[in-house]
């Protein structure tokens, strides 16, 4: 094996990947001066205007990657419980010691800047993923392992939703299924969690009596196609009540959303009339602002939706009806696809690591971008329910572009060391 | 553990395939689905019609017939409307509060709706519009457009000028350039040359922000466009001719042609009773309209010089004598008896007293319906044919192609055909084969089944002071300051009847002359013009007989060929006559010597029953 005979921080680093992560950034710091422009700061470097803060937040992003790089690849492993632990706590003591923000308990401010923790819990509960999966005497498949897992993704959902009340913030560890799933998770639970949400969908579209009856009677036919011995009888049974009690389940839980989330669902589902002015307005205007940029887009900062505010939020959860407007289809095609062939070529990556830290991390990172892409570009054409996450390098705010950047980076540097397998 | 690694395959077709699908979904927003565009437009633009300036008509010497006058309609846009004062923009525009209600349900319900514009209030009157202009700032969703309303400083030509209204729905289903509301020329000029004079609309698109605040104008106004100005016409008309000749028509029906035969040009187009054209403007236009058009006896939106078709009477007896020597059976030395009639028929047609027999000129400068009645027969029984139906299909192709039996092809508005009887309407009346010259004699005096527009009547003088040939009558000569516009190229096309021997026209006009000179028309000469002319007493089934007159004049070079008919008013001579030579006179020498005669026109009232002082002589 060869020794680290090159000791350049660049050494070994995929390149492809930084010049995608690149390339989003800076497309993404055009969207964001089109959607905010003000003409009377019209300097994309003006630091009152949210152009201008963003650069800064590029910068010291650039600044953290390149920290990341410095640092031993072995810190990372070394510390990931630690790095785990440090952020659960700061997640928990924010509410407490933050200033609250529009009502909004998750923010450190630092005077004209706010850090927000639970945006770098991903990273950390990334790490101490890959920490407890990576150890050789781990299987996934014991229950006890999988409880562990559990806890490693649900204290900081739970955390961060109970305590912070960021539903978006929070729903983002339900990505690392993806890496679970790689490492073997059962495939019954990846279609147990999909029937679930394929039968909350239904229960919520069709009146239950008939899904029961659906229900049924596709166990009847299941039955008549299979071998008719006890085992089978009772694997069939089982799922249909399974599958009754969640459709039971579904209006249960509904009932305890709270109003605006059972309304995202009912605009998303079109569910009863949606009244475009109050409930459905966001995504009625996402989706017009998108729609109006037709082939080609208006062109960049010829935008009206956008621009003159129709759009709520258009720098940051919102800043893809931006693209779409001035890009059109071609341009929100491109961001899509160049977002996609940065995860995929992360999960080719990761596939490529000798250490197995190193892969589930890297499986870690492709699913929250995923993740991130689907829900944020989702709600945005009206294929998933409202949920404020931002669209990854793309979106304003200097936390979550830090913590995306952490994110990829602490990969990078990983990656950069792949041949090496103890960790 | 590779069995695991395979999994990445499914992971990365999850990936893929979210992305197809979420590309997929962004390709029916975007390029497949028009309705998000629509959306857009609808709520960040507005779209500001500017209305371009109608064009200017003038007459043949320059003089204003029609100008616009600045106008302002009070817009609305129901759902912008934010806590206004509604007394005080009722003060404002001087309607109550309940007039307030009424036009806001209006606005707000179909067609209308509160998401589109709307008129709230029609043509406010500059004054009203300086006081609102002010304080418009705080009625929010109100806002000012300007039109232009059309003025008519001469009060004159108001068949031929025509008027313009709001398209309707059926409008703009036809034309999409139209947007209800919009005026278009609905009758007369306005109406034939309505592309010229409407120019064409400029859009402003306005961005707004989701505050409908005006954000400037879209793309810099690339996409504006601006509004190009209709173009002014030139009218054929004599301005001062057709107030003249309105003047002398006041208080009668009937209508007046004056043409130019050398160049078709229509001179004076006068319809009686008529009405001021700034009547059916503004916003007293609905109320006014309806007293027009529901005034059944005087009919003042009847349009007589091209829509009313008339018997010709006896001044058809000209294109007789033509289409006689034409067709080789009179010569001026033809003679025919007359007993007070037609001696075949046992004295019908009926004719008056003169001296008989009479040869051409005399029969036409006495107007002889004996003569002419055999001259009509000589044509049908012309041996040349054999067959009564080759030569009448003869007669009436020769008699069509003095552009009479079917429109003329002027410019003028809602132009009727007139008729001349055919070959199959006959058949159908008599039976095939059952009719002959006598059955139909009448048509060779101009009665029967035969009906000339008085501007077709015109035409036909004008066709035989120009011994054959004619311009088709027009009554705009240039537009845009342009003579040679494209749509105009029609009337620069000499036409030819199917008699162009010149001699034959010689002839017709000498007994013209004759008729001026000692004949039915003696007592009208023009003291230093010659002129030559033709009475007619059009029977009229309905009532009192019709008064026709058709001249032209100066006899040597004709400038003017005129027909006049006076409903209901007896000899050709007793008041269509004098008012042709009025008009002649007034035409050719710009005064009038004859100042008597020019008063008793004036006076005559022929509608509101009464009785007019008799001509002094009595003539035919």
């Amino acid at each position: 094996m060869r020794q680290k005979s090159n000791t350049s921080i660049f050494y070994n680093i995929d390149w492809v990947t930084v010049f995608l992560y690149l390339i989003l950034i800076i497309m993404g710091w055009m969207n964001i001066y089109s959607a905010v422009y003000n003409e009377d700061h019209n300097a994309i470097t003006d630091m009152s205007q949210k152009y201008g803060k963003q650069m800064l937040w590029i910068g010291s992003s650039l600044l953290l990657a390149l920290i990341i790089l410095i640092i031993d690849e072995n810190f990372y492993t070394a510390f990931a419980y630690f790095i785990f632990g440090a952020f659960l706590l700061a997640n928990i003591a924010v509410p407490f010691l933050g200033r609250e923000v529009k009502g909004s308990r998750s923010w450190f401010r630092f005077g004209d800047f706010g850090i927000q923790p639970a945006e770098f819990m991903k990273f950390a509960a990334n790490l101490a993923l890959a920490k407890f999966l990576s150890n050789q005497n781990i299987k996934i498949a014991d229950y006890k392992n999988t409880f562990i897992t559990l806890l490693i993704i649900g204290i900081p959902l739970i955390i961060i939703k109970v305590l912070q009340d960021e539903t978006g913030l929070a729903i983002v560890f339900v990505a690392f299924i993806f890496s679970l799933y790689r490492e073997g998770l059962s495939v019954n639970y990846l279609l147990l969690g999909f029937l679930a949400i394929v039968l909350f969908v239904l229960a919520l579209l069709i009146n239950n009596m008939y899904l029961f009856i659906i229900i049924a009677t596709l166990c009847t036919v299941a039955f008549l196609f299979v071998k008719r011995n006890r085992k089978n009888l009772f694997l069939i049974a089982t799922a249909g009540l399974i599958a009754c009690s969640m459709v039971k389940g579904t209006s249960t839980v509904y009932e305890h959303m709270e109003p605006h989330q059972k309304v995202r669902i009912d605009v998303l589902l079109g569910r009863g009339t949606v009244n475009l002015k109050k409930e459905g307005y966001n995504v009625n205007q996402a989706k017009i602002a998108i729609g109006s940029g037709g082939f080609w887009g208006k062109g960049y900062l010829d935008g009206t939706q956008t621009k003159y505010d129709f759009v709520p939020e258009q720098d940051t959860d919102f800043i893809f009806c931006t693209v779409g407007e001035e890009w059109g289809f071609v341009g929100s095609s491109l961001v899509i696809i160049l977002e996609l062939f940065l995860i995929i070529r992360i999960v080719f990556m990761s596939e490529r690591q000798r250490s197995p830290f190193s892969r589930i991390y890297g499986y870690g990172v492709a699913s929250i971008l995923f993740f991130h892409l689907t829900i944020n570009v989702g709600m945005t054409i009206g294929l998933a329910p409202v949920i404020g996450i931002p669209l990854p390098f793309f979106s304003y705010g200097g936390s979550s572009l830090w913590s995306f950047t952490i994110l990829l980076f602490i990969f990078i540097k990983l990656d950069s060391h792949r041949l090496q397998i103890l960790r | 553990m590779n069995q695991l690694s395979d999994r990445k395959y499914i992971i990365i077709g999850v990936f893929i395939l979210v992305g197809l699908a979420y590309i997929s979904r962004l390709f029916y927003i975007q390029v497949i689905n028009d309705s998000y565009k629509l959306d857009a437009r609808n709520q960040a633009f507005r779209y500001k019609t500017e209305f371009p300036n109608r064009g200017y008509i003038y007459d043949r010497n320059n003089k204003l017939l029609v100008y616009n006058e600045a106008a302002y309609d009070l817009m609305v846009l129901p759902k912008e409307i934010k806590n206004i004062d509604t007394t005080d923009l009722c003060q404002l525009l001087g309607i109550t509060k309940e007039d307030f209600l009424k036009k806001m349900k209006k606005a707000t319900q179909s067609p209308n709706s509160p998401r589109k514009e709307s008129i709230f209030e029609k043509q406010l009157s500059p004054t009203d519009y300086a006081s609102l202009q002010e304080r418009l700032y705080r009625f929010p969703g109100f806002w000012v457009q300007s039109r232009t309303l059309r003025k008519y400083p001469q009060k004159i030509a108001a068949h031929m000028l025509g008027y313009i209204g709001e398209a309707d729905k059926e409008m703009t289903e036809k034309d999409p350039y139209y947007n209800e509301g919009d005026y278009i020329g609905i009758s007369g000029v306005e109406k034939t040359y309505e592309k010229a004079l409407r120019g064409k609309k400029g859009m402003h698109i306005i961005m707004k922000d989701v505050n409908n605040r005006d954000m400037g104008s879209y793309m810099n106004g690339m996409y504006d466009t601006l509004a190009i100005p209709g173009k002014p016409l030139k009218s054929t008309l004599d301005a001062d001719l057709q107030l003249y000749g309105e003047k002398l028509m006041q208080n009668k029906i009937g209508s007046v042609v004056a043409i130019d035969p050398q160049t078709g040009e229509v001179l004076a187009l006068i319809t009686s009773p008529s009405y001021d054209p700034n009547l059916l403007v503004g916003r007293e236009r609905a109320k006014n309209f309806a007293k027009l058009y529901l005034d059944t006896i005087a009919v003042p939106l009847f349009n007589r010089a091209t829509m009313a078709s008339y018997p010709p009477g006896s001044t058809f007896k000209l294109v007789m004598a033509l289409i006689g020597q034409q067709e080789g059976v009179l010569t001026p030395e033809t003679r025919y008896q007359c007993v007070g009639g037609y001696p075949p028929l046992g004295g019908h047609p009926k004719c008056h007293n003169h001296s008989s027999p009479l040869a051409l000129y005399d029969a036409i400068g006495h107007s002889c319906n004996s003569y002419f009645s055999y001259v009509f027969k000589s044509i049908i029984e012309n041996k040349k044919y054999h067959d009564t139906y080759k030569a009448y299909q003869a007669w009436r192709d020769i008699a069509l192609s003095f552009n009479i039996g079917r429109k003329t092809g002027s410019d003028l508005a809602n132009e009727l055909r007139g008729n001349i009887p055919s070959i199959a309407y006959y058949d159908k009346v008599f039976g095939k084969g059952s009719w002959h010259a006598s059955t139909v004699i009448s048509l060779g005096i101009g009665q029967n089944e035969l009906l000339v527009t008085p501007l077709q009547n015109a035409n036909i003088v004008a066709i035989i002071a120009n011994k054959g040939w004619y311009y088709t009558p027009h009554i705009i000569k240039a537009i845009g300051n342009n003579e040679n516009d494209t749509t105009l190229a029609r009337f620069k096309v000499k036409h030819y009847t199917m008699i162009t021997d010149t001699a034959i026209y010689g002839n017709v006009i000498r007994g013209m002359s004759d008729a001026v000179q000692s004949g039915t028309a003696a007592a009208l000469k023009i003291d230093g013009i010659d002129f030559c002319a033709k009475t007619g007493t059009a029977e009229n089934p309905h009532g009192k007989d019709h008064s026709v007159f058709v001249a032209f004049a100066p006899k040597g070079n004709p400038r003017i060929a005129i027909a006049v008919l006076v409903e209901n008013a007896g000899f050709g001579a007793a008041w269509a006559g004098p008012i042709a030579s009025l008009m002649m006179e007034k035409y050719l020498t710009g005064k009038i010597k004859r100042p008597d005669l020019e008063k008793r026109m004036f006076d005559g009232d022929l509608i509101h029953n009464v009785k007019p002082s008799p001509p002094k002589k009595k003539t035919r």
